[in-house]
C-alpha cells in the first residue's frame, strides 16, 4: 500500500516530520517497506531567472538565455517551449545529477554554443509526470533558494498491511491509527451528499442477499469523459504506481485507495435493461475488461443486465460495459460484497484485482452510502453532469460486533499492569465504543474493523499502541540440568551425518521433489504410483521423491559438467510411498562417481566400486547403533542398481539399507558417463537398542596365550559366496576360532571353469592352555569337515 | 719388544685403516683367530721362562684389550657410517603433498539445527518432527486459517491430489506443509501442557529468487503452560539471538504484525550494520527482520484439544537457511540447494565440528581441509 504524505496530511492533522511517520508506522504495526523522497535527490537544484532571453542563432526552437542564479549569470541553451523573459524556474547548474536520466551533468555544447546548465521539467526532477515545458513558479519567488524549499514536494510512503487490516488499504485508515498512535488528530470527512434530480432509469435486483447485503446504485447524465482529470489526483496516482486514465476510472482508483472503498461506473449507454445481482450459471461467459473470457460457475456473482453478466461483483468490470472517452451517461455502483464468495471466486479464477483484494479482506459495510456520495461529488465536480436519486437495496445497519477485555488478563497474557482507564482511552481512539460491564471492558469495534473477535484481538490494539518495547523481556525459567533433548532417532541422524562427512563425502541438501521422468525407475515395489504435485513449480520438479537418488545423480551430473568428475555426496532426508501424511521414510543416501582422487604421485587413486558403496552403508549402520555385524547380505537390491554388483542388508524381512554399482541404464538417463555407486539406508527400520540404561560395555576377556594364524584353502563352486564360506569356517568351532579372514580368491588356471579357490586365514585362540600340534591339526580337520559338508568345498592340499 | 711394540702399530693401523666391517674382521682373524699373530704370540708363552712368561703373558694381555677395544670402536665407526650411508640413499623429497585424503562436510543447514537444538535444548525443549505432507487441518484450519482465509494466499502453496485416480479437488487435496507450525497441532494432540517443544524441517512454498526457494527449512517454537506471557516470549528469543550469533548484547526490536495463528503477534528485528560490502550483526543503526511470533491464539489452542481459559503460551518461527546465511554470510538461498561442490566445502562444516553449549556453537571441529 503506497500513499503519499500530502494525501496522508489531508486526513492527518500534525505536525510531525516525514522521519517521526514513517518510525511510528513500524511501530504500530504498519510496517514502512520504503519511503521515496524526492527532495533527496534535489541537492544542488537552485531556483534562477530566465533573462536576455533570445533565438539560438543557429535553430528555430532552441533559445539562449542568462540564468540568474543571484550569485552568477550563466549561459544557457534552452529548449523548452514556455521559456520566456524574466520566469523563475529551477535551475540544475553543471555537476548534479538529473533524477530523471541519473547522469551528472556536463558543459554541453548545443549546435555551436555552449550551455552551463539547464532549466528543468517536473518530470526531469522526478517529481511529476509534466514534461511540456520547464517549471515556472511565481514570479516573486527570490532566485538562489534550494529547489526543495519552494517546490511542492510530495514524498511516497509505501507500507505493508497485513491482511488484518483492511482499512489500512485506504489513507484514512493509515490516518487514524497514527492519530490513535498520538502523532496528531483526524481530519472530519466532508463529503458532499448531493441530492438526486431524477429516479434511475436503470434499476436494481438483488437476488443473492447472503454473498451481497448491501447495493447502491446511482445514475449520472451528461458527464464529460474527457475532461481533464485534476492534477493534485493524476500526481497522487502516478506517484503511487497507477496510471491516470479517464476522469471516471481515475475517481474509482482514488476513493479505492482513500477509503479502501471499491467503485465500479457502468456507461449505462451501454447496458441492456436493469441491473440484477445475482449468482451466475455452471458455465456462464464473461469477457473481463483485461480482455480475458472465462467460463464461471454457480457460486460466482454476477452483476448482470439482460444479455448477461457485466461485472464480476466485486472482482473484476466486464470489457462490454465499460466506460470510454465518449461515455456520457454513467450508472455507479457501490456495494457490499462477502468476503468469503469474493475469495473463493478470485482465488478459483485466478483473478486479482485491487478491489477483490480488499473485499476478501474486509469493506466497512456502512461505507455504501458514503462512497456512493463521494464518488458523485468528483465526478460532478470533474466531468459535471446530473446525479439521480441514489438506490439503496439492502441495509447498511450491522449487528455490533462486541468484544470483552479484562484488565487482569492483560496482565497474565502480557506481563504488564495497564490501568483500565489507559486501555478504555487507547480502545476508544481507535474508534471502539467502550464501557464497563462488570469489571470488563465491553468494546464495539468500528465499522472499518472487521478483525477484532476475541479478548486477545483486544490486548493486540492495546500492545500495540502501547508500544512492544514497554514490555520486558524476561528469560524463561528452566530446569538448570536439562534432559537430553534428541530422541534416540534424532541423535542418530546428527550421529550419520558426521559419520559420512568424516568418510569422505560432502552433504548435500536437495530438493524433497524431482523430475518424474528422470524417476520412474527408482519407483519400488512399495511404491507404485507418482505422488505428483498438482501445480509444481517446475515441470521438472513434478514429484515427490521416491529415492534421494535421483536429485544426487543430477547433482553429480551438474558438478562433472563444472569441471569437477570425481564427486561424492550425501543426504539425510525423506522419500515418499505414499500422497497422506507420514507416509515417508528418514534415508541417508550417497552416491560416489569418479575416481577416489584425481591422479597423484602416489597412484593411490582409483575407480569407486561396490565395495566402497557397502562399507558407507555399513558406517551408516554402525553409527546409527544397528547391527552392522550381523546384518544379512542378499543380492536382491531394486532393479536400478547393477544386477551383480548390488546388494541388500537386512535383518530377515526388514531390509536396513542397499547398496551397489548403479545401473548402467540409469547413469546414462541422467547423463552420467562413467560407473556410479550408491547406497541407501532406511534410518527408521534400525532398531534402536532396547535397554539404554546399562551403559556398562560388555566385559573384556584376554587369553594369556599367543593365537595361532593358519591359512586354508579350499576349492569351491563360483556361486559360494565369501559371506557363506567365513561363516562355516568361524562356525566349525565357537571356543577356538576367533576370527577368519578371506584373504585371497582365484579362479582361472587349472581350476575347473566353474571352480574358484578360496583361501581363508583362521585365528586359533587357546584358552586355558597353549595348544599342542595335535590341537591345530584337529581344529583345521574341524574347519575343512565343516566346510565341505556345508559348501561341497574341497580343501585345496600344499595351499 | 721392539717387536711387540712393532706389531701392536701394525694392528692398530689396520684396523683405523680398515674400510669396511668385512675388513675388519679380517684384521680380527689375523690378529686374534686361531693362528693369529697375538693368538701365536700367547701360544708361545708356554715356552717362556717363568718370570719372562709373567712379564711377557701381562703385556700380551695389555696388547689384547688395546686390540679388542679398537676393534670394536672401529665397528661401531663402519657401522655408523654403513647406516648413514643407507639412510642417505633411503632419502624421499618431503615436500611433496599428502596421500590424498577427502573430508568431507556438514551442511550448513544440519549444522544450524544442531545449534539451535543446543540452545533451545539448555531451555528444556524438546525436538519435535512431523510429516512433509500435510493435511489441510494440520496446515491451515487448526491454524485459524478457514478455507477462504486471506492469508492462505499469501503463502503459495504445493497441493497434492488426494487420490491418483479421482479428480483433483482442493478442498480435499493434501499440501506440501507450508510452515512448520503444522508441528504446534500434532504436537498438542500428543501430549498435555505443560509443552515446551522446537520444530525443524523442511517447507514449502512455491516462490523462487534470491532469498526464496521452493523448499527451504523452518524451525517452529510452541510453549503452552498456565503462566508463560508475552514477557518471557521476548526474554526467550532474546536469550536466543543473543546465543545463536555468540554476541553479549544485540539490539533487537518487535514489530506489531499479524499472523493467524498467533494473537498478539510480531515481527522480530535485530540490529545490524549493512554495507555494499558487507552485513555486521550485533552493530549499527539498520534493523533486520529475523523471525515471526506471538502469543498462541486461542483457537489454536481450541483446536489442539486445550482449554484456552486455563493454558497460554507462545509460538515462533524462524528459517534455518536464513540464520545460516546471516550467521555465515553466505548470499543466496538458491546455492544451499544445487550440490554444488566448491560450494558445500566452502560453505560446509568439518565432520567432527558438533555444536554445544559446553564445547562451543560454531567452528570447533577444527579447520576444513
Amino acid at each position: 500500500m503506497k500513499f503519499t504524505l500530502s494525501w496522508l496530511k489531508d486526513h492527518l492533522e500534525t505536525t510531525a516530520d516525514l522521519n517521526t511517520i514513517v518510525e511510528t508506522l513500524t511501530k504500530i504495526g504498519l510496517e514502512v517497506e520504503e519511503v521515496f523522497n524526492p527532495a533527496e535527490n534535489l541537492k544542488g537544484f537552485i531556483t534562477a531567472r530566465a533573462e536576455n532571453v533570445t533565438m539560438h542563432p543557429d535553430s528555430d526552437h532552441l533559445h539562449l538565455l542568462s540564468v540568474n542564479t543571484g550569485a552568477e549569470k550563466l549561459q544557457v541553451v534552452c529548449g523548452a517551449p514556455n521559456v520566456k523573459e524574466g520566469l523563475v524556474g529551477i535551475f540544475a547548474p553543471v555537476g548534479t545529477v538529473i533524477p530523471c536520466y541519473n547522469e551528472v551533468l556536463k558543459v554541453g555544447k548545443i549546435r555551436g554554443v555552449e550551455s552551463f546548465g539547464m532549466m528543468c521539467s517536473e518530470k526531469e526532477l522526478g517529481i511529476g509526470q509534466d514534461h511540456t515545458g520547464i517549471i515556472e513558479l511565481a514570479p516573486d519567488t527570490p532566485i538562489g533558494v534550494n529547489a526543495a524549499e519552494v517546490l511542492k514536494i510530495d514524498p511516497v510512503i509505501e507500507v505493508s498491511i497485513t491482511p488484518n487490516r483492511a482499512e489500512c488499504l485506504g489513507v484514512r485508515g493509515i490516518a487514524r491509527d497514527l492519530a490513535a498512535a498520538g502523532l496528531g488528530t483526524l481530519k472530519p470527512l466532508n463529503i458532499k451528499q448531493t441530492q438526486g434530480t431524477f429516479q434511475s432509469p436503470v434499476s436494481v435486483t438483488v437476488q443473492c442477499a447472503d454473498a451481497c447485503p448491501v447495493y447502491v446504485g446511482r445514475y449520472i447524465k451528461g458527464v464529460n469523459n474527457k475532461a481533464q482529470t485534476p492534477k493534485w489526483m493524476a500526481d497522487r496516482l502516478t506517484a503511487i504506481g497507477l496510471r491516470s486514465i479517464s476522469p471516471l476510472v481515475d475517481v474509482t482508483n482514488y476513493i479505492n485507495y482513500d477509503l479502501a472503498r471499491p467503485l465500479h461506473v457502468f456507461d449505462a449507454d451501454k447496458l441492456n435493461g436493469n441491473i440484477t445481482v445475482r449468482y451466475c450459471t455452471e458455465g456462464e461467459k464473461f469477457v473481463s475488461l483485461d480482455e480475458k473470457e472465462y467460463a464461471l460457475d454457480s457460486k460466482s456473482l454476477g452483476i448482470c443486465d439482460d444479455s448477461g453478466i457485466q461485472c464480476l461483483g466485486g472482482i473484476m468490470g466486464g470489457l462490454e460495459k465499460g466506460c470510454s472517452a465518449e461515455t456520457t451517461n454513467v450508472f455507479l455502483e457501490c456495494a457490499l460484497f462477502e468476503p468469503v464468495c469474493i475469495a473463493r471466486t478470485g482465488r478459483k479464477f485466478g483473478i486479482e484485482s485491487d478491489s477483490r483484494y480488499r473485499y476478501e479482506r474486509w469493506v466497512d459495510p456502512k461505507s455504501n452510502i458514503l462512497g456512493s456520495n463521494y464518488a458523485t461529488q468528483l465526478i460532478l465536480e470533474i466531468c459535471g453532469g446530473e446525479a439521480s436519486e441514489i438506490m439503496v437495496c439492502g441495509s447498511e445497519d450491522v449487528p455490533p460486533r462486541v468484544a470483552y477485555l479484562r484488565p487482569e488478563r492483560l496482565k497474565t497474557f502480557v506481563g504488564i499492569d495497564v490501568p483500565a482507564e489507559k486501555i478504555m482511552q487507547i480502545l476508544q481512539n481507535l474508534g471502539f465504543g467502550v464501557s464497563l460491564e462488570n469489571g470488563k471492558i465491553k468494546a464495539v469495534s468500528p465499522s472499518w474493523r472487521g478483525d477484532i473477535e476475541c479478548e486477545q484481538d483486544l490486548i493486540e490494539e492495546v500492545v500495540r499502541m502501547i508500544g512492544l518495547d514497554e514490555i520486558p523481556a524476561i528469560s524463561l525459567p528452566h530446569d538448570k540440568f536439562p534432559k537430553q533433548t534428541l530422541t534416540p532417532m534424532q541423535a542418530n541422524v546428527v550421529t550419520v551425518k558426521h559419520e559420512l562427512a568424516s568418510r569422505g563425502l560432502l552433504e548435500t541438501v536437495t530438493w524433497s521433489f524431482t523430475d518424474s521422468k528422470l524417476a520412474d525407475v527408482f519407483h519400488k515395489s512399495n511404491q507404485p504410483e507418482k505422488i505428483l504435485l498438482a501445480n509444481p513449480i517446475a515441470a521438472d520438479l513434478d514429484e515427490m521423491r521416491p529415492s534421494l537418488l535421483p536429485n544426487l545423480l543430477i547433482g553429480a551430473k551438474n558438478n562433472i559438467a563444472r569441471g569437477y568428475p570425481n564427486v561424492s555426496l550425501f543426504e539425510v532426508g525423506p522419500e515418499f510411498f505414499g500422497r497422506a501424511p507420514k507416509e515417508q521414510l528418514t534415508v541417508a543416501a550417497g552416491l560416489r562417481v569418479g575416481l577416489t582422487s584425481a591422479k597423484e604421485w602416489s597412484k593411490s587413486s582409483r575407480a569407486f566400486d561396490v565395495f566402497d558403496a557397502k562399507a558407507d552403508a555399513l558406517a551408516v549402520l554402525a553409527a546409527a547403533k544397528g547391527p552392522f555385524e550381523s546384518a544379512q547380505v542378499t543380492t536382491d537390491a531394486p532393479t536400478y542398481y547393477h544386477p551383480g554388483r548390488s546388494g541388500a542388508l537386512r535383518l530377515g524381512k526388514n531390509v536396513l539399507a542397499y547398496f551397489g554399482e548403479l545401473h548402467p541404464s540409469v547413469c546414462k538417463k541422467f547423463g552420467l558417463k562413467g560407473r556410479a555407486v550408491a547406497f541407501e539406508v532406511y534410518l527408521d527400520n534400525i532398531p534402536l537398542p532396547r535397554n539404554t540404561h546399562d551403559k556398562a560395555k560388555k566385559k573384556l576377556v584376554l587369553s594369556a596365550f599367543q593365537p595361532v594364524e593358519k591359512d586354508l584353502a579350499f576349492v569351491v563352486d563360483k556361486t559360494v559366496s565369501g559371506a557363506a564360506l567365513l561363516a562355516a569356517a568361524k562356525n566349525a568351532d565357537r571356543n577356538f576360532i576367533s576370527d577368519v579372514r578371506l584373504f585371497d580368491i582365484f579362479e582361472g588356471g587349472n581350476l575347473p571353469a566353474d571352480k574358484k579357490s578360496v583361501a581363508l586365514t583362521v585365528t586359533f585362540q587357546p584358552q586355558e592352555q597353549t595348544f599342542t600340534d595335535k590341537d591345530i591339526e584337529n581344529l583345521m580337520n574341524k574347519v575343512e569337515v565343516e566346510v565341505t559338508k556345508k559348501l561341497g568345498g574341497q580343501l585345496r592340499k600344499g595351499a | 719388544m721392539e717387536n711387540l711394540e712393532n706389531l701392536k702399530q701394525q694392528i692398530l693401523n689396520s684396523i683405523n685403516q680398515s674400510a669396511d666391517i668385512k675388513a675388519l674382521e679380517e684384521i680380527r682373524v689375523s690378529a686374534m683367530g686361531k693362528k693369529g699373530a697375538v693368538t701365536e704370540l700367547m701360544k708361545g708363552l708356554g715356552a717362556l721362562p717363568q718370570d719372562e712368561k709373567i712379564e711377557m703373558g701381562k703385556k700380551l694381555n695389555v696388547l689384547k684389550q688395546e686390540i679388542e677395544s679398537a676393534l670394536s670402536a672401529q665397528k661401531d665407526a663402519l657401522e655408523t657410517a654403513e647406516l648413514n650411508q643407507k639412510l642417505a640413499s633411503e632419502s624421499v623429497d618431503v615436500t611433496l603433498p599428502i596421500r590424498p585424503e577427502n573430508q568431507g562436510r556438514i551442511h550448513p543447514v544440519s549444522k544450524i539445527y544442531e545449534e539451535v537444538v543446543a540452545i533451545f535444548g539448555q531451555m528444556g525443549f524438546d525436538v519435535a518432527e512431523g510429516p512433509d505432507i500435510e493435511d489441510q487441518f494440520h496446515n491451515f484450519n487448526a491454524l485459524n486459517m478457514p478455507a477462504n482465509h486471506p492469508a492462505r494466499q499469501m503463502q503459495d502453496t504445493f497441493y497434492l491430489p488426494h487420490s491418483a485416480t479421482e479428480p483433483f479437488d482442493m478442498d480435499k487435496s493434501y499440501v506440501i506443509r507450508t510452515h512448520t507450525s503444522g508441528m504446534q497441532i500434532r504436537t498438542m494432540e500428543a501430549q498435555k501442557p505443560p509443552i515446551r517443544i522446537i520444530a525443524p524441517g523442511r517447507t514449502y512454498r512455491s516462490d523462487y529468487d534470491a532469498t526464496h526457494t521452493p523448499m527451504f527449512h523452518q524451525v517452529e517454537g510452541l510453549v503452552i503452560d498456565k503462566t508463560t506471557t508475552l514477557a518471557h516470549l521476548k526474554g526467550c528469543l532474546y536469550d536466543f539471538v543473543k546465543a545463536f550469533f555468540e554476541l553479549d548484547e544485540i539490539p533487537v526490536r518487535y514489530r506489531p504484525s499479524y499472523f493467524p495463528f498467533t494473537e498478539p503477534s510480531a515481527e522480530m528485528d535485530i540490529g545490524c550494520l549493512k554495507t555494499k560490502t558487507e552485513l555486521k550483526i550485533g552493530a549499527g543503526n539498520d534493523w533486520l527482520e529475523i523471525l515471526g511470533c506471538g502469543m498462541v491464539h486461542p483457537n489454536v489452542l481450541k483446536a489442539g484439544g486445550i482449554d484456552p481459559d486455563e493454558y497460554q503460551g507462545f509460538a515462533f518461527g524462524v528459517g534455518l537457511d536464513r540464520l545460516a546465511m546471516l550467521k555465515y554470510g553466505i548470499p543466496d538461498l538458491r546455492t544451499f540447494f544445487e550440490s554444488d561442490v566448491r560450494w558445500l566445502k566452502n560453505y560446509g562444516f568439518a565432520p567432527l565440528d558438533f555444536s554445544s553449549m559446553t564445547g562451543g556453537l560454531s567452528n570447533n571441529g577444527g579447520q576444513t581441509r
